[in-house]
């Protein structure tokens, strides 16, 4: 479990990170996102130690980051794999040596019968047997993330901290690399911290999810409690929703569902039930990891309003009218 | 005619002798010695693993001074030196001393160059796994910048052939000697000719030799 509280930290005259505070729960997968500047890879590298804060706390398992010298940091960094937008390979070293080079650090012999099963159960994992002795270059963007996932699993870590990850990397790629993560959440049980500005890789795999804004954490809570429905400005500006070719006459209405009640029966029910028309102006339809979550928005006759969000209430949906 | 074609070839295998002598002891000192204030350059950079503006500053200002002597300079002043460290001045061993002092500071900017090419994500990513600054150092620094270390000492090689003709001044023989006082100052064409074909075919072994290499390891 990583808590984080009151975080500061101030780069020459920049402050970056204004009194952040979050708590990362055992074997969840939590998300950290914002807009690039927001402080988030900041963040990251705090938890890690290789970035220091100013003020504040961060606490792994009671272990307090503040407290530790240099050898009992590098102890907790053994303990977190991380992995980065560049990839961040050694290029001269084929795949086998570069997954075992945190071997190296930790005076583990890469060619030791151990490490050899270990590195090759690893590629096995990421699905890289047969590219063993592959050089970097010869290797694709995706491929080249699942040689660093490896090599951030070797020392059989306890958190994976995710950078950006998957930024460099094609829609259809990313998704090969999400449900590897998901896939090294679920069956080793590791921790995984994911920064990232990708709504897409919120929706796909975060169980929980932070939104940081100028240095501050904004809303922390599941991905479809802060997305499907955002109050903040902040939020929305950040999603760019489109609502700008809504009419200009009536009331706009957004209505939000999520896989529990089904859009359609209640629209077509309202239309029957207050006898009056409406027209569906947008929707969207949206996956949070396995489940569905919509929005629409229809535009009614003023003197309907109160009806309509009457009947809106009655069936608990949530809404929003529109400026 | 024969007996002064054999003398010839005396003279240039000899001298041949010396500048492969000269060229490989000053190079092996040069990159050993070269290889320190090169690191030390590279880890106190504002960029470094232990940024440190007044050393940086210090060292790199020695750099710039030691490689603004010329050669010819060098070789003079550095004399009571060379008496202290071979015994004596004069001499193709002696000739090493002030080559090897004159190529240290090439070398230690062509290392710190180097080094410090590395991404410096690789470093990051390292230091996410605990290593430790020295781990940091051989792992991954000097381990990813071989091939650029080796291109500097290919440079560092041919420079120093250049400079090794020099060494004629205070005894130290070489192809480059040969050619100066033969070729130049006795109007010997022909060993003037023979001794920069010679250099030219050197050359282009060590770079031919310095890109294979070059090609194999990165």
């Amino acid at each position: 479990m990583i808590h984080i509280e009151n975080v500061r930290k101030t780069f020459q005259d920049l402050q970056v990170l204004k009194g952040v505070s979050l708590s990362v729960n055992e074997h969840e997968i939590y998300g950290i996102i914002g807009q690039s500047g927001a402080g988030k890879s900041t963040l990251l590298r705090c938890i890690n130690g290789l970035e220091s804060f100013d003020e504040g706390e961060i606490t792994v398992d009671n272990t307090r980051l503040s407290s530790l010298n240099r050898k009992d940091l590098r102890l907790l960094q053994k303990r977190m794999g991380m992995i980065f937008q560049g990839f961040n390979l050694l290029e001269r070293l084929d795949v086998y040596h570069n997954i075992a080079l945190p071997m190296k650090f930790w005076g583990i012999n890469p060619s030791s019968s151990e490490a050899e099963k270990k590195i090759r159960e690893l590629t096995g994992l990421v699905g890289l047997e047969d590219k063993l002795h592959a050089k970097p270059r010869e290797l694709s963007g995706g491929q080249k993330q699942r040689v660093a996932i490896a090599r951030a699993l070797v020392l059989d870590p306890e958190f994976l901290l995710c950078d950006e990850a998957t930024s460099a990397l094609d829609p259809e790629i990313t998704k090969g690399i999400l449900a590897l993560i998901q896939k090294i959440n679920k069956e080793m049980g590791i921790t995984i911290v994911i920064v990232t500005h990708q709504m897409e890789v919120v929706k796909q795999v975060c169980e929980r999810v932070a939104f940081l804004n100028n240095g501050t954490v904004l809303r922390e809570g599941r991905p479809e409690e802060l997305f499907v429905k955002p109050e903040r400005k902040e939020i929305r500006d950040f999603l760019r929703e489109g609502s700008e070719n809504l009419p200009k006459y009536g009331v706009n209405i957004q209505l939000f569902f999520n896989g529990e009640n089904n859009m359609d029966p209640t629209v077509t029910d309202m239309a029957r039930t207050l006898d009056t028309n409406f027209s569906i102006c947008w929707a969207k339809l949206e996956d949070f990891r396995d489940d569905v979550y919509g929005s629409l928005v229809i535009n009614v006759d003023e003197k309907d309003r109160e009806r309509v969000l009457n009947f809106l209430n009655e069936r608990k949906i949530l809404w929003e009218v529109l400026p | 005619m024969i007996a002064y074609s054999s003398g010839m070839t005396d003279i240039l295998m000899t001298a041949l002798k010396q500048t492969v002598y000269m060229v490989f002891w000053s190079t092996l000192f040069s990159v050993i010695i070269g290889f320190i204030p090169g690191v030390i350059l590279t880890l106190t950079a504002p960029d470094g693993l232990k940024p440190n503006k007044a050393v940086y500053e210090t060292l790199s200002f020695i750099v710039n001074v030691f490689r603004s002597f010329p050669f010819i300079i060098l070789l003079v002043i550095l004399i009571p030196f060379t008496r202290m460290i071979v015994g004596k001045a004069i001499g193709t061993t002696a000739s090493i001393v002030p080559l090897t002092i004159s190529a240290i500071p090439f070398i230690a900017r062509i290392f710190e160059t180097s080094l410090r090419e590395t991404n410096p994500g690789v470093i990051e990513a390292a230091r996410s796994f605990g290593a430790s600054d020295i781990q940091i150092l051989f792992h991954v620094y000097v381990k990813e910048s071989i091939p650029r270390m080796l291109n500097g000492v290919v440079l560092l090689i041919i420079s120093l052939i250049g400079y090794s003709a020099m060494a004629g001044t205070v005894g130290g023989g070489g192809i480059g000697d040969i050619a100066i006082r033969f070729g130049y100052q006795q109007y010997k064409t022909d060993y003037l000719v023979v001794c920069s074909v010679l250099l030219i075919i050197f050359v282009q072994l060590i770079q031919m030799i310095g890109n294979h290499l070059y090609k194999k390891l990165s």
